[in-house]
């Protein structure tokens, strides 16, 4: 996720994010839905619902299925893992997985 | 080409006939005219006596929805058949029609027996037996009750099932009723003289006054009153007289016809329900079958499948019938089955009388003492349902121990053979039930039902299907959610009883991994309940689902619509304004609920706290349409301005409303008040239903509409505002202790039963008489909640850390979400929507 030539948008502090729930960020047009867990890592998902189209999944229930850390979308409750984007109920659909970091405190997101 | 069958009478059993013709003839063979002399379509004569305790008359009807709507299925009221023309093949009506006919079912019933007693037809003297007859005798109870002539007093003459029916209806109209039978006990015909003496005790209690061996001699009238006369001298001043000594076939028009008629009456069928002309069918009480007359509706219906089958094709049967009876008379519960006044020769009987507990059980063995014939139960009637099906079968067990109080080794379900009949409404074996159980991996009594059509008749073996269900094994997971193996109730202990206060505590002590969408609602629900701060203070805000977490609900678009609370639907015009002024500042779409309120629509995240703003300064406070929680109490504008209203419903609505506003539960909660008897409100569609009477109150519980509509059970009558208020605050809080997630009220009421209790007197046991001794926590759990109720959103916009969520984006939060759009349909804002993606397909 650090590849050479990527480009880091910084948009809130680390403080700002609640763990256990998302927030949404617009990075170059794009809705991405950030995610702070418990254990503090980060994760960066894309905004839209893949099943209804609504750009809602930051609004979402964080949680866990087994070992992996996973989001609900509060529409009709699909869950997806954090980590690969995956629908954990529907493996054919997924939302795509934006690089994130944390640096001196601040949260920086990627489109790629 | 079509044959046409025609019907005559719209009876129980005649009804029966009909849905099961529907049910059997697929290709639609035969056009079925239905010709009925009564006014209302088939009712449930068996429950009559309910008509006094408020069941709507729609409620008594037993036509099955949409019975009628095929073309080829008429049904024709007020229009009896005046003559039968057997070579021509037709029939004469009352309204003069020619109906020409390839088969003819006779299902015309019977008629109450009225002995020859001079003064009989004096006016203040019924029969028992139709609606119109209850409203007479209605209309004479309330002229009795009007005058203030002494005690209002009414006679029944019979003792039998329906003369103690009679009896509870003359009592429901405020009467005291004398019952007056010729044989020396009450119901001769299904107990025994031990079970008869215990069943008079039981309901002499009830301000019932029992004359058994003894008649009427005369009735007179006497200064605007009636006198009785008994045969053993005793006077009765009277109201009101209910005849109700058995009944008679009514067969004279199979009699004018020239068809056999047995020797006591009834048209003579064989055992295919088929009279001395092969195209003329008689069933239920108008039919002689093995030279007996039924007066019950089973072998009625039993006669209804057989005739159905017979003309569809099929080949049964009429062998014998089951006259075994269960019932709750007056309240006392009574049962006979198979040979209860042991007949057969050299029968035993065994027989534990218990004057302390105020039970009567026998059972009547075969002379060897090793097959069980039949048995009478009174006071307790709960062991029938599996002695029943034991009848002409080896004994299982001990027969004392078999009726012996529970605990005493009583036999479950599983004692039965698998071809017993659990279900004798529609024959179906424990074997049939259990094969299906096991075939089809069913779960719950539902699918039994729809699988078998077990449990859909009277219902009465419900109870055992349950046992069924759970004796096959089927486990059926209590565990909330792959993080915590208790059921909502369960952690509900837990965190009441422990303190725990956050969410990390509980799945840490209590649960594995770190939640989900199903436990973190319900625990956040769980710390609301036993208010643990603002819903979205700390650890609180993470396990809100969107709805909460915004105070709003979301919509397919991803906006959120906003309902102020507007109690009982009552909103002054200054109000009325500001709703549509905020509604056209913020563009929204507008709507009025179900629940008498306002919906403003399409409100982005970001837009929410200048809404409320301008509503919290308006005097408007959270509906809690968002939640479960309480939504609203409904109400009719009531006595205040309706001329039918008796009691102020929108007072009360507003306090109710006021007074539950904001509790957190396991689903949301609606309830409804109604004014008067006509019930505007649709309180009894309601989680907590409010009917207004002439004397006070009367609560309903357990409603719902939705998916599956439910009338609510009413649970107190005529009660005065206080006491209805202190049961409220205990139904809905022993509910939020103890339902599931997402249980709604209707199926927690439901669940509350079990093969041993009936749920509703187990919920009026523990909320009205404290039978748990839990009263005085639940009471004063409720008064807690009024103390600290305070606004969610008035309390949102006074905290900035609370308002800092509020925001479109992290980044951006003013920027409104670029995918909402909105166009305009019928001068209001409606969504576009945005395509989902084209979905990405893994690998």
């Amino acid at each position: 996720m650090s590849a050479v030539g990527v480009e880091w948008t910084p948009v809130c502090r680390l403080d700002d994010l609640q763990p256990e729930r998302g927030v949404a960020a617009l990075v170059d047009g794009v809705q991405m839905a950030v995610f702070r867990t418990f254990n503090d890592e980060l994760h960066a998902v894309g905004n839209q619902d893949p099943f209804t189209g609504a750009f809602v999944i930051s609004r979402g229930i964080v949680g866990s299925r087994g070992d992996a850390a996973t989001v609900a979308s509060p529409l009709h409750k699909q869950v997806f893992d954090l980590a690969t984007g995956v629908c954990l109920d529907d493996e054919s659909v997924r939302v795509p997985v934006y690089p994130i970091r944390a640096r001196d405190g601040v949260v920086e997101l990627a489109l790629r | 080409m079509k044959r046409h069958l025609v019907v005559v009478g719209n009876g129980m059993v005649g009804q029966r006939f009909v849905e099961a013709m529907r049910e059997r003839d697929d290709e639609h063979y035969w056009a079925i005219t239905v010709l009925s002399e009564e006014s209302r379509r088939a009712y449930d004569r068996v429950a009559l006596s309910s008509y006094f305790d408020g069941t709507p008359v729609e409620e008594l009807d037993v036509v099955a929805d949409g019975c009628y709507d095929a073309e080829h299925y008429a049904l024709h009221l007020d229009e009896s058949v005046d003559s039968i023309d057997r070579s021509g093949r037709t029939v004469t009506t009352s309204r003069g029609r020619v109906i020409g006919f390839d088969a003819l079912v006779l299902a015309t019933g019977s008629y109450p027996f009225v002995p020859p007693v001079p003064g009989s037809e004096l006016p203040g003297c019924f029969v028992y037996r139709t609606l119109d007859d209850l409203d007479a005798i209605r209309a004479a109870a309330e002229d009795a009750v009007a005058s203030t002539r002494g005690r209002r007093a009414g006679m029944v003459v019979g003792g039998g099932l329906l003369g103690l029916e009679a009896a509870r209806a003359l009592r429901l109209l405020g009467m005291s009723p004398h019952v007056v039978e010729l044989a020396p006990r009450l119901m001769p015909l299904q107990v025994d003289d031990g079970g008869g003496a215990l069943l008079r005790e039981l309901i002499e209690k009830l301000d019932v006054t029992v004359h058994v061996g003894t008649s009427v001699k005369a009735i007179e009238r006497d200064r605007g009153r009636m006198l009785a006369t008994l045969a053993d001298g005793t006077e009765l001043d009277l109201d009101v007289v209910v005849f109700s000594a058995g009944v008679r076939p009514r067969d004279q028009l199979a009699r004018d016809a020239g068809l056999d008629i047995g020797a006591r009456g009834g048209i003579v069928v064989d055992d295919a329900c088929r009279t001395s002309d092969q195209a003329i069918w008689a069933i239920g009480e108008c039919a002689c079958i093995g030279g007996r007359v039924y007066g019950l509706v089973a072998p009625g219906y039993t006669m209804a499948e057989v005739l159905a089958d017979r003309l569809t094709g099929g080949e049964s049967s009429f062998i014998s019938a089951d006259t075994s009876t269960k019932l709750k008379l007056l309240g006392v519960d009574v049962a006979s089955f198979g040979d209860a006044l042991a007949m057969t020769p050299g029968a035993l009987e065994v027989t534990l009388n218990n004057p302390v507990d105020h039970s009567y059980a026998k059972l009547v063995l075969s002379d060897d003492a090793t097959t069980l014939l039949g048995g009478v139960l009174v006071g307790d009637a709960s062991k029938y349902l599996s002695l029943r099906p034991l009848v002409g079968r080896p004994l299982p067990a001990d027969p004392v121990s078999m009726i012996a109080p529970s605990g005493g080794g009583g036999i479950g379900v599983g004692a039965l053979p698998g071809d017993a009949q659990v279900c004798s409404c529609h024959a179906v074996t424990k074997e049939a039930i259990c094969t299906a159980i096991t075939r089809n991996g069913l779960t719950d009594v539902a699918a039994i039902k729809s699988c078998t059509k077990a449990g859909t008749g009277c219902g009465s073996c419900v109870p055992l299907l349950k046992t069924l269900l759970a004796d096959s094994g089927v486990a059926v997971s209590n565990a909330l959610c792959e993080h915590f193996d208790q059921t909502r109730a369960q952690l509900f202990d837990v965190v009441r009883s422990s303190g725990i206060a956050t969410f990390t505590q509980l799945i840490q002590m209590h649960g594995r991994g770190r939640g989900c969408d199903t436990c973190k609602p319900v625990c956040a629900s769980i710390l609301a309940s036993l208010e643990h701060g603002h819903i979205l203070d700390g650890e609180q805000a993470t396990l809100q689902d969107t709805n909460d977490h915004f105070l709003a609900n979301i919509q397919k678009n991803g906006t959120y619509s906003v309902v102020p609370r507007i109690a009982a639907g009552e909103v002054t015009p200054e109000k009325l304004i500001i709703l549509g002024e905020v509604a056209r500042d913020f563009g929204l779409y507008t709507k009025i609920t179900g629940g008498q309120r306002i919906d403003l629509l399409g409100a982005r995240v970001e837009q929410l706290p200048a809404i409320w703003r301008r509503l919290v300064e308006a005097g408007f406070e959270s509906g809690h349409a968002y939640g479960k929680a309480l939504r609203t109490v409904k109400s009719c504008v009531g006595s205040t301005w309706c001329r039918y209203g008796v009691q102020d419903s929108v007072s009360l609505a507003i306090e109710l409303e006021l007074r539950y506003r904001g509790i957190r539960s396991p689903h949301k909660i609606k309830a409804g008040v109604s004014g008067c008897a006509r019930e505007c409100a649709e309180a009894q569609s309601k989680d907590i239903g409010v009917i207004a009477t002439e004397n006070g109150w009367n609560l309903y519980v357990g409603g719902n509409g939705g998916f599956r509509p439910r009338h609510a059970d009413l649970l107190l009558t005529d009660v005065d505002t206080v006491t209805l208020i202190r049961t409220i605050d205990r139904f809905i809080m022993f509910y939020v202790r103890t339902a599931d997630r997402l249980q709604r009220t209707a199926s927690w009421v439901e669940s509350l039963s079990d093969r041993d209790r009936d749920g509703l007197a187990y919920l009026r046991a523990v909320i009205v008489d404290d039978s748990l001794g839990i009263a005085a926590d639940l009471d004063a759990a409720m008064n807690h909640h009024t103390e600290v109720y305070r606004d969610e959103w008035a309390e949102v916009l006074a905290d900035p850390e609370r308002l800092s969520r509020f925001v479109s984006f992290v980044n951006a939060p003013d920027t409104p979400d670029p995918s909402i759009s909105f166009r305009s349909e019928r001068g209001q804002p409606s969504p576009v929507l945005v395509s989902p993606p084209t979905l990405e397909v893994v690998r």
